[in-house]
């Protein structure tokens, strides 16, 4: 780039030997270096002093126990047996949390951004110098264009402390890439038909389903962990899953159906198989007639979409669809049409998600047992403050008139709002970043860095040197959730719960809990009303005691169940069911849509096909890996270095390639990937497409395990399809070409 | 006393927790593992099966580790589970070459590593190997097979199960579910 935002490499020092990579045929086994040596411990259990958190790798926040051996190091985390979110029982990402308190490569102390000798820079800097920086700049761009031109991007725990501090200096602009990137237009699309979301973890009633429809959802590669449990007991229970994926996904081999669809036609598919649930009259009659609005409308709207007429799109064997429509019948009211997590896909999503909602309706399975279950949290009282400023613009000013149904902050609405136009008059100057790499959560990259270098500030929170790192002012090394208290948890859950995170040791290096940082910084900008708490034990016990508890019983405890206060788990069958919709029924028509200008009723929409030679982009998750946050643990890259490219045998012997040789890849704009990705020919992928997990590729020298480690997914993600409805990112419509000869810069040139 | 351990290949979903629990709980070095999975695919698209596989030592009744150990750390434990004493052991390396599932690797320490089942650690407590306990989809079951109430005698009582490499006449005591 050629501005004074460039990217600065933290440190090129200390980047040791990188371990050679081990020829092993084991999946599950790494690299494998020479030099680790570890002390032979067999503690007994009971010896070991535990403490309770709950975990920061992933959304799911498990609840769980860190035990220390007799020196005081973390050994091992395991999990809580009374969390409903992990049963006792942590992924690997969980149990590898140890790794990220390990890392040698976390963010060490305060840097700040420096010019010597014409040359881009970083600093170290005391904690007191860092945060005086922002405060003085913070305070400068408030004067000269409101507080409220300052935005918060958010992931994890960090947000809530950020968040209240940016609140208190007057902005509300605060967002999470976990909407518009993620699981927006299924909350959106849920919202429209049954006037409310689905919350997480999902309020899907998988332990007592029996039948699960899986639509883009590869649970068991990504390890929602009570989700996967229940599943395994599902397989146990002989209960029918339906997995509907391009690809050969785990879910699909454990599945009695695996319908193979041609990507990007899975409302063709969800509409057909309404149009067989009504023309059979297979439907939840009593329950439809009951609850419903819209549903002639419906009929008349699915009329065409026969079976037949969904083959001709999807690839899918017509009886197949009938048989599967009659398999959710049979199970109805105890079926799941699984929302998933990751639906921004084609940006008609929120369109997809309706259709996915309706087919639940239709089969009667909202509030119903073994289907959708009424979750429950606490009603617990926030530590009083004074009330906030009233911000003088609202986040949803800046992308005025655009995503009318968001019902959260559009990220992405906030980075093109950064971007100055002559029309628009909000820009945002100054972004605070706290646990998210925007520049792999985001699709787009070019856009982010416009956006990036327009801002007049940026501070990034984070534990690991990321590739967003580089380009801020200010990196504040925020310590890991294995070194502090945050605020506790208070899921939506069958049982409203509370759970504990407190630190299991002192903080390494020159790291600061983010509330202390939020705290500290709040204090240099004369907010220290909103703070007035001592310290962060005294305000969590406080809200402990407004429960009946307190700081001193969840230590002991880490997790506290309460009984519901409303016996409605499931819907009472005696009682009107009144729905939080405009009609106050379940709108299989929505009005919200119909009066927002959207289809009241979801439409099929052909997408755009691979040109000749290129091959849809597909992405996923690995059960290893969160994200692109994991990519350097130890612990989890010793399960996984590398993404591998899927590539059906097809297409790998019409290219000559074979599984282990490397390729770059290049996308329909031209984008050529960073680095280069290992083939893997398999038979689990379609032709038409290729698959990686996300989050792998970094390019920040500094994660010296993660560093040229396979391609990043979201810089071939050039092309991305807005859903208009609610501002998703659809990220599925990009395709991509292999380049077989090239100058090997990533893992492979260290060979 | 015959202890023993079942895998079902139908549940597990490859994710590698037991890996990861076994490395953090027995302090096995990072690039190195007692357990690792396996995953074969079979078929053409779009008829296809996967099996995905959690192995480790398979505690042989008839183990060529422990008929080749010149120095008897090799040997067999209560319960007939397989482990290396590792003042010992002097990292000849002849076990890993006779074991005919590759459950063994060299500690960077000088001796010889392999799986367990956490007999002195956790099974003697009366816990369950760390890798039982904590996968998420309960795939894998463990005790003893003398006991008919065990949980993984109940479970080969009442499912198809397969060993590895039985041709190798090693008499192995871990059983895939199918």
């Amino acid at each position: 780039m050629s501005s004074r935002r460039s990217f600065i490499k933290i440190s090129a020092l200390g980047i040791g030997g990188i371990a050679a990579a081990g020829g092993l045929s084991r999946l599950a086994t790494g690299a494998v270096s020479g030099n680790a040596s570890t002390e032979k411990i067999d503690s007994p259990e009971q010896n070991l002093h535990r403490t309770p958190t709950y975990c920061e790798i992933c959304f799911w926040q498990c609840a769980g126990w860190v035990y220390k051996d007799e020196s005081g190091n973390i050994k091992k985390i395991v999990g809580n047996d009374d969390d409903q979110h992990c049963n006792g029982r942590f992924c690997p990402r969980g149990t590898g949390g140890v790794g990220q308190y390990y890392d040698e490569d976390r963010l060490k102390t305060p840097l700040i951004r420096t010019t010597t000798d014409g040359k881009e820079t970083f600093r170290e800097a005391s904690w007191d110098e860092a945060l005086d920086y922002i405060a003085h700049r913070m305070q400068e761009i408030a004067a000269k264009h409101g507080p409220e031109c300052i935005a918060l991007f958010t992931h994890g725990s960090g947000g809530s402390h950020f968040g209240h501090m940016l609140k208190a200096f007057g902005s509300a602009s605060i967002t999470a890439p976990s909407f518009a990137q993620c699981r927006g237009p299924r909350e959106v699309g849920f919202l429209t038909t049954f006037g409310d979301i689905i919350y997480s973890p999902e309020r899907i009633d998988i332990r007592d389903t029996r039948c699960m429809v899986l639509i883009g959802s590869h649970l068991g590669e990504n390890m929602h962990n009570g989700q996967v449990q229940e599943m395994s007991d599902a397989i146990d229970r002989g209960a029918t899953i339906i997995t509907v994926d391009p690809r050969f996904s785990t879910a699909a081999s454990k599945s009695k159906y695996w319908l193979p669809i041609k990507p990007a036609t899975d409302l063709a598919l969800l509409l057909s198989w309404i149009h067989v649930l009504i023309e059979n009259e297979w439907y939840d009659k009593a329950y439809v007639a009951k609850n419903t609005v819209g549903f002639e409308q419906l009929r008349e709207h699915v009329r065409p979409f026969t079976p037949e007429w969904a083959y001709g799109i999807t690839t899918i064997d017509p009886n197949v669809i009938v048989e599967t429509a009659r398999e959710m019948r049979n199970a109805s009211p105890s079926v799941i049409i699984n929302p998933g997590r990751h639906v921004t896909w084609y940006g008609d999503d929120t369109q997809r998600m309706r259709a996915v909602a309706i087919l639940a309706a239709l089969l009667g399975a909202w509030g119903r047992r073994g289907g959708y279950y009424q979750p429950e949290k606490l009603h617990l009282p926030s530590y009083p403050v004074p009330p906030f400023p009233v911000p003088r613009r609202q986040p949803t000013e800046a992308y005025g008139g655009k995503y009318p149904l968001a019902n959260e902050v559009v990220s992405n609405g906030l980075c093109d709002a950064t971007i100055p136009t002559v029309e628009r008059s909000c820009s945002y100057k100054a972004w605070i970043v706290n646990g998210t790499n925007l520049l792999a959560a985001i699709p787009n990259q070019a856009n982010t860095l416009k956006a990036i270098e327009a801002l007049e500030l940026l501070v990034v929170v984070d534990t690991m040197p990321v590739e967003l790192t580089g380009y801020a002012d200010v990196v504040l090394p925020e310590c890991t959730y294995l070194e502090r208290y945050d605020m506790l948890r208070n899921s939506n859950h069958r049982l409203p719960n509370l759970a504990l995170r407190m630190p299991a040791v002192q903080p390494k290096y020159d790291s600061k809990p983010a509330e202390w940082i939020a705290r500290e910084l709040a204090a240099k900008l004369g907010l220290e009303a909103w703070f007035p708490w001592k310290n962060i034990e005294e305000m969590l016990d406080w809200q402990l005691k407004q429960m009946g508890t307190s700081l001193e019983e969840m230590q002991r405890l880490g997790v506290k169940n309460f009984p519901r206060e409303n016996d409605d788990l499931y819907f009472n069958e005696n009682e009107e069911a009144v729905f939080n919709t405009n009609s106050g029924k379940i709108e299989l028509y929505s009005s919200d849509m119909e009066n927002e200008g959207f289809a009241p009723l979801p439409v099929y929409t052909a997408h755009e096909e691979p040109p000749e030679g290129y091959y849809r982009l597909n992405y996923g998750r690995a059960p290893m890996h969160t994200f692109s946050r994991t990519a350097n643990n130890p612990n989890l890259t010793d399960l996984m270095d590398e993404n591998v490219l899927w590539v059906n045998p097809k297409v790998a012997r019409l290219w000559g390639l074979k599984t282990g040789q490397m390729v770059k890849l290049k996308n329909q704009d031209g984008k050529q990937s960073t680095f280069a990705i290992k083939v893997r020919v398999t038979e689990r992928i379609r032709w038409d497409s290729v698959y990686m997990v996300h989050g792998f590729g970094h390019n920040n020298p500094k994660l010296t395990r993660a560093f040229g480690r396979g391609v990043n997914d979201t810089e071939l993600i050039t092309r991305v399809h807005i859903d208009p409805v609610m501002g998703g990112t659809g990220m599925r419509g990009n395709f991509v070409t292999f380049i077989t000869e090239f100058e090997p810069n990533g893992k492979e040139a260290e060979a | 006393m015959r202890y023993a351990m079942a895998v079902d290949t139908l549940k597990c979903v490859g994710c590698s927790d037991c890996v990861v629990a076994c490395q953090t709980e027995n302090n096995v070095p990072i690039g190195f593992c007692r357990d690792w999975v396996v995953e074969v695919t079979d078929g053409t698209y779009p008829r296809l099966e996967i099996e995905i596989r959690s192995e480790r030592c398979n505690h042989c009744e008839n183990s060529p580790c422990v008929r080749c150990c010149p120095t008897g750390a090799s040997h067999y434990a209560e319960g007939g589970v397989v482990l290396v004493t590792p003042h010992k052991c002097i990292g000849c390396g002849a076990c890993i070459a006779s074991c005919p599932y590759d459950a063994r690797y060299p500690h960077p320490d000088g001796y010889v590593d392999k799986c367990t089942f956490c007999l002195h650690n956790r099974v003697e407590k009366g816990l369950d190997p760390a890798c039982v306990s904590v996968c998420p989809t309960k795939c894998m079951y463990f005790g003893d097979l003398d006991d008919p109430n065990s949980p993984v005698s109940k479970v080969l009582k009442n499912r198809k199960y397969k060993t590895l490499i039985p041709e190798a006449g090693t008499n192995p005591q871990l059983y895939f579910l199918l």
